[in-house]
């Protein structure tokens, strides 16, 4: 089998295997606290009127009980609460392990490509390894500056959050590569200013923080979204290291960059 | 080494970083699309794998 099939069916198992135990978890840790915080969701901006505070609705909030003030428009759908029939849940549950299983893809083609690339021999205990780093890459490090968010929570502008998430993420895991893979004392301390640059810029927020979600909730939000993170990676880590020792012959390994 | 043996390792070479940037492109993609990409329906789709995963949603 050519060696790109082969890589690919590697990342495919071990994506579907960190997608499946994650959506497990995700269910049981985040999202309650997702449709518990929907509850107190904002759909219409704050009025610019001081007198009109923003609603803390204990309902899913309808146009007929709100004044609008004319441009409040609602921006979401499915931030509107909690699904009214099981249709609807089962929808939305379906709908985010099909998300997951892709993340677990994206993310297992991303690391097995990588793998290849730097060329050292990996297996499940090394894969856990490469887990580990990619937990600290792409949760740790962006949620040290964007902690993750319920819905209904502050935050900056949207497009700014993203390219710092994306800035703070990529800068991490070329930073931790050049850590565990460099040889040369330059590259190790252009590795180091890397992992801290996006953090010395720093992440963008709102000048006042101005959710509705209570921060008891938004707390244990960060604690389970960052351990079902870990979970994800622990299981890709490894899986895809074990995947890629029996998919991938060792001379495709030898051969990367000799 | 020989010319032979030269040859045949640059040409496994290119081959395997070809897939491995392969690999990465695709899954960068998915995860595009998975965490960043804005469409309502692919947002409300991923919404709750979003926050989950701490991706900025909205």
């Amino acid at each position: 089998m050519d060696l790109i099939r082969r890589l690919f069916s590697a990342a495919l198992v071990a994506g579907v295997l960190s997608g499946t135990a994650v959506s497990v978890v995700q269910q049981a840790t985040t999202v309650p606290l997702i449709l518990e915080a929907e509850k107190y969701e904002v759909t219409v901006p704050p009025a610019p009127s001081p007198t009109a505070a923003p609603v803390a609705s204990t309902l899913a909030p309808t146009a007929t009980g709100h004044e609008h003030h004319g441009h409040a428009t609602p921006e979401r759908s499915l931030g509107e609460g909690v699904p009214a029939t099981t249709e609807e849940a089962l929808n939305r549950l379906l709908t985010t392990i099909a998300a997951n299983l892709l993340t677990g893809v994206g993310y297992g083609l991303l690391l097995a490509g990588v793998m290849l690339l730097m060329g050292d021999r990996v297996d499940a205990r090394r894969g856990l390894l490469w887990g580990a780093g990619g937990f600290i890459a792409f949760a740790l490090a962006p949620a040290y500056g964007l902690p993750p968010e319920l819905p209904g929570m502050g935050g900056a502008d949207l497009e700014a959050r993203q390219l710092w998430w994306f800035a703070a993420a990529a800068c991490s895991a070329g930073g931790l590569l050049a850590l565990a893979f460099a040889r040369v004392p330059a590259l190790v301390a252009a590795g180091v200013a890397a992992i801290l640059l996006p953090h010395l810029i720093g992440a963008p927020h709102p000048e006042t923080p101005a959710g509705a979600v209570p921060p008891e909730l938004a707390a244990r939000f960060v604690t389970a979204s960052l351990g079902s993170a870990a979970l994800f990676w622990a299981v890709l880590g490894s899986a895809c290291g074990f995947m890629m020792s029996r998919f991938v012959a060792a001379d495709d390994f030898r051969d990367a960059f000799e | 080494m020989t010319i032979r043996s030269l040859r045949s390792t640059a040409a496994t070479t290119s081959r395997t970083a070809a897939a491995a940037f392969a690999a990465m492109l695709f899954g960068s993609f998915i995860l595009y699309g998975v965490g960043f990409a804005q469409p309502q329906q692919i947002h409300d789709a991923a919404h709750d794998a979003r926050h989950s995963f701490a991706f900025p949603c909205h």
